[in-house]
């Protein structure tokens, strides 16, 4: 329906949602409706009812919120006539784009104390470089500020915030450490040992690493406790993400498996063979649909993290070493100097890249798309730079979630909800919304088990009588915890059936205790003999 | 070439002045909230735990200087509260000031009854001593001041008996009161207008009831509910229990439901036309139930028994919502709630009326609105997840004194016991030879008509 229209004429009272609206409203749904209809217990009834409809307002109000207030627009990239938007180079974006968008891409050049790998916080205000011989950078990077900058002198693999921007932790040569804005040097995790992979999981504060000795640690960092230590037993690990709907993390493995880990279970919940040869890098999206691999055999994979199937595959020319995808769902893939980004290449198999870029400074080692921004952050071994990808970020922010223009009273105001609403590591499993939910036994495992126990029941009982019978010796018969076992073996509910049985057999109907005339008759027995005498006749 | 990225202003998201709020921008999209439903199980168990935390009920204690024998509510003025002792005195207090303003002396023994007229003017005492009195009721005073002493009724209205209870009419100026007999008295004759009686037992309570003007209800020592109605000169209705019921109270909203505070540690709430069975049984005192009390919004009922506790019932609750004790408190002869539903009066043996919280966790004063949609939030998601174990133990959760605890204890093994031993019977008999009745009919004697 046209909304202009709908503004001039005044709409019927009772009218039905457009179509545009359902789809909208269908993202907020959350699982199949409750059908009311059936149930008997009209309290219950009454209760499910009320919710559904609260549940059916605040998915119609979230559907309007979504249409009238969320005021941005994803980023995009369009070609016209013969173009092909992969042709596209940065320079050329940069040029067509607006003034604010061409501050955001920049080249940081450090050529001596490189590689770098690199972090954002979860708003993308924050850029965390590290290079790879000891220079941790921490740069408020959209206002080209420096916050701090720190030479550790050590061989450091990787770096991740912590809950905010105020902390962030570094894999350095044999321990991990734990840095403050300031760049000072906060706590040193000695039991972190050799890490090379850090990931950190902002609703559970568990800071994971995995390393040379192939052990995954979790460790709280709101209490500094070590919630869990796994041990793959697959060698050295270099490649690690989380799964950020869930909360499981993705290892991947030289001999080409992934293993997906969770604290509670002390082996990999799932395990798949991905690649002929080393698994180079992982990237799972946000709503935990998909997971990518990229392997050393040349491949680069997607997989249904939901039925843990393959998709579809992609060839990379020479191995891909490193893969990412954005908030929007845009699949970047890196190798030597070369980075692709591919659009819809989750879903569906892609013919083309949506954007080629070949860097100028030096070899890839890490990227990273920023939330919430249409930027991709690359690390390489001349230094840091970025490239513009429109489409790639979340136009519209949610304060409460993540916001770029935090103050530091809602930082602080933040933080403490943060660590309010923590969640435990127990928490972490594979469907997230399992939580809170009833697991009702299928039908046909209730009656399996309701047949185990009467079948116990009855084996029990035919015990019992054998042992009863066996013994013919009187000793001992009339002891009180005899007895009382004799009472246990409850003799009405066994003898029952069989007598009933025989009574039905001999036409005794239950209520009266006497033959039916027909019965005696067909025995043999005169209508006129009293019942006392009935044993004398021939049956 | 068409190039569109995001361009965020810092100058649209901040605000414009020092004194602004800050700008929120909200994007309720299932993807940008992860872990929804554990994140909602952590605050509901938080909750759940500041519940408890918070929950402080005791507020104050007012002094006698003898055991609380009965408490009335002024239904005119929410401040105001008359107590009265053993010893004869009556107090009138008022309760935001926690002082009490005057005593009405002139009871040389125990007061048992106080009712105050629909105007809120005056009450009524009745004591063993065999007198009934009329007081007038001054209104609270702004400022503190001595306590003065009012030895002079306006009425005084004297019987052949010790008098037990006493409830004022809610619109004529008659009152009714129970003894030996039940008698109906009015302001402007010194003898009682009609006299009911059915056998020949004590009447430990009256009530009138709210709603129809000529209906009340008493209690006696022969375990009988009664039911009158002031336009015929015989009772209506009896209802026989197996233990004495020592007080009734009428749900105010519904008001052909009444609720009675039985011996057996129960209470009964009944439906006055259909006496054959209770609409409800609630248990959870291990003593006897002394007496009873409606919030005015019918919604709920407090209840005080011999065992040292106070607990509050909802109307088809059949265990308690709440329980309060406190070391000192001795046993509760009487209860009242008060006239906005929000706090609880109980008085005990220990010379004490106490003020408790209706709600026991609940914050006092005036509320932010954004502090009132907290604690709504939070009460919704208790209610939600009530039924996880983790947070139905923590809600569920209440501390008892020993004596209480282990009376529980052994009071529910006996009933299971009980409830096992018939259910032998059932199986080893003949089926449909052992008749079981339920609760809500179990201790029903008879019905007198």
């Amino acid at each position: 329906m046209d909304e202009q229209e709908g503004a001039v004429q005044p709409a019927p009272k009772r009218q039905k949602s457009s179509s545009g609206d359902v789809s909208r409203a269908a993202k907020f749904r959350r699982g199949p409706e409750v059908a009311t209809r059936r149930i008997e217990d009209k309290k219950l009834k009454g209760k499910l009812r009320y919710t559904e409809r609260l549940v059916g307002e605040a998915q119609a109000a979230a559907a309007k919120v979504d249409e009238w207030l969320l005021p941005a627009e994803p980023g995009e990239l369009e070609a016209e006539g013969m173009e092909r938007t992969w042709r596209f180079s940065q320079a050329e974006i940069v040029d067509a784009g607006e003034a604010g968008a061409a501050r955001k891409a920049f080249d940081l050049s450090l050529p001596q104390l490189g590689p770098y790998s690199l972090d954002f916080t979860r708003s993308g205000r924050h850029m965390l470089l590290a290079g790879r011989k000891g220079h941790l950078a921490l740069m408020d990077w959209q206002r080209s500020r420096l916050v701090c900058e720190v030479q550790v002198r050590e061989t450091t693999h990787d770096v991740t915030f912590l809950h905010n921007e105020q902390f962030f932790a570094a894999a350095q040569k044999k321990y991990t450490y734990i840095y403050d804005k300031r760049g000072l040097e906060v706590h040193c995790l000695k039991d972190t040992t050799e890490a090379t992979r850090l990931q950190f999981l902002p609703h559970h504060f568990l800071l994971c690493s995995v390393g040379a000795t192939g052990v995954l640690r979790y460790q709280d960092t709101s209490t500094g406790r070590i919630v869990t230590q796994h041990r793959t037993k697959q060698g050295p690990c270099d490649a690690l993400c989380q799964n950020p709907w869930n909360g499981v993390l993705c290892l991947g493995h030289g001999n080409g498996t992934v293993t997906l880990w969770t604290p509670n279970v002390s082996t990999p919940v799932v395990s798949m063979l991905c690649h002929h040869g080393p698994v180079r890098a992982l990237a799972a999206d946000g709503q935990g649909r998909h997971l990518v691999t990229t392997g050393a055999d040349g491949q680069v994979k997607v997989w249904d993290l939901r039925m843990f199937r393959p998709l579809h595959a992609y060839f990379s020319p020479s191995p891909a070493e490193w893969c990412d995808i954005s908030q929007r769902g845009l699949l970047a893939v890196g190798y030597g100097r070369r980075i692709q980004v591919w659009k819809d290449a989750l879903s569906s198999k892609q013919q083309s890249p949506y954007m080629t870029h070949t860097l100028a400074g030096g070899t890839l080692s890490d990227f990273r798309f920023c939330p919430y921004e249409d930027v991709l952050g690359i690390g390489h071994s001349g230094g840091v730079s970025t490239m513009l990808v429109p489409g790639a970020g979340e136009p519209n922010y949610d304060s409460f979630v993540a916001d770029p223009f935090q103050t530091r009273k809602q930082r602080r105001e933040a933080e403490v909800h943060q660590l309010l609403d923590k969640l435990q590591p127990e928490m972490i499993v594979l469907d997230p919304t399992a939580i809170g939910q009833v697991v009702r036994e299928p039908r046909e495992v209730q009656r399996e088990k309701q047949a185990a126990a009467e079948a116990a029941n009855r084996a029990r009982l035919a015990e019992q009588q054998q042992k009863n019978e066996e013994k013919k010796r009187m000793k001992g018969k009339n002891k009180p915890t005899r007895r009382q076992r004799k009472k246990q073996a409850n003799i009405v509910e066994e003898k029952l059936p069989a007598m009933k049985q025989r009574m039905r057999e001999q036409g005794v109907s239950a209520e009266f205790g006497h033959k039916h005339k027909a019965a005696r008759e067909e025995a043999g027995v005169p209508a006129e003999v009293p019942r006392a005498l009935h044993r004398f006749f021939k049956k | 070439m068409k190039v569109k990225t995001i361009n965020r202003s810092e100058e649209e998201a901040a605000r414009e002045r020092a004194q602004d709020v800050q700008k929120v921008h909200r994007n309720l999209d299932p993807a940008l909230h992860p872990f929804e439903k554990a994140k909602e199980y952590t605050r509901a168990l938080n909750a759940a735990k500041l519940d408890r935390v918070f929950a402080k009920p005791f507020l104050a204690a007012l002094t006698h200087d003898d055991g609380i024998t009965c408490l009335a509510r002024n239904p005119r003025r929410l401040n105001s509260l008359l107590s009265g002792s053993a010893d004869g005195d009556v107090r009138l207090w008022d309760i935001p000031a926690r002082r009490c303003l005057r005593r009405l002396v002139g009871h040389s023994a125990a007061v048992k009854g106080i009712s105050v007229t629909a105007d809120g003017e005056a009450c009524v005492t009745c004591s063993t001593d065999c007198t009934v009195k009329l007081w007038k009721v001054p209104f609270a005073p702004f400022e503190g001041g001595p306590i003065v002493e009012d030895a002079h009724p306006v009425l005084e209205f004297s019987g052949k008996y010790a008098f037990r209870s006493v409830d004022h009419h809610w619109g004529r100026p008659q009152f009714a009161t129970g003894g030996a007999a039940v008698e109906i008295w009015d302001h402007e004759r010194s003898e009682p207008v009609q006299t009911f009686s059915w056998g020949a037992d004590t009447i430990t309570s009256v009530r009138f009831n709210p709603a129809e003007p000529d209906v009340f209800a008493t209690t006696g020592s022969d375990r009988g509910i009664a039911l009158y109605d002031l336009r015929s000169s015989t009772p209506i209705r009896k209802l026989v229990m197996q233990t004495k019921t020592n007080a009734i109270a009428w749900n105010p909203m519904e008001a052909f439901n009444f609720t009675a505070a039985n011996e057996d540690c129960c209470l009964y709430t009944y439906d006055m036309r259909r006496l054959a069975s209770a609409s409800c049984v609630h248990q959870d005192f291990v003593s006897a139930v002394m007496d009873v009390d409606y919030s005015p919004t019918g919604r709920e009922f407090v209840a005080g028994s011999y065992d040292r506790s106070a607990r509050i019932f909802s109307l088809n609750g059949g265990h308690s919502r709440d329980v309060y004790h406190t070391k000192r408190m001795q046993r509760v002869f009487a209860v009242r709630f008060s006239g906005d539903g929000s706090y609880v009066f109980s008085g005990s043996d220990d010379m004490n009326v106490r003020i408790w919280k209706a709600e026991a966790s609940e914050q006092l004063g005036t509320l932010l609105p954004r502090e009132r949609k907290k604690h709504a939030y939070n009460k919704a998601l208790v209610e939600r997840h009530k039924h996880l174990p983790e947070v139905a133990r923590i809600v569920r959760h209440r501390h008892l004194p020993a004596p209480i605890y282990k009376a529980a204890k052994l009071r529910r093994t006996k009933i299971d016991s009980e409830r096992r031993k018939t259910q032998h019977r059932i199986a080893h008999s003949a089926p449909g030879s052992v008749k079981v009745k339920p609760a809500r009919k179990k201790k029903i004697v008879a019905e007198m008509e």
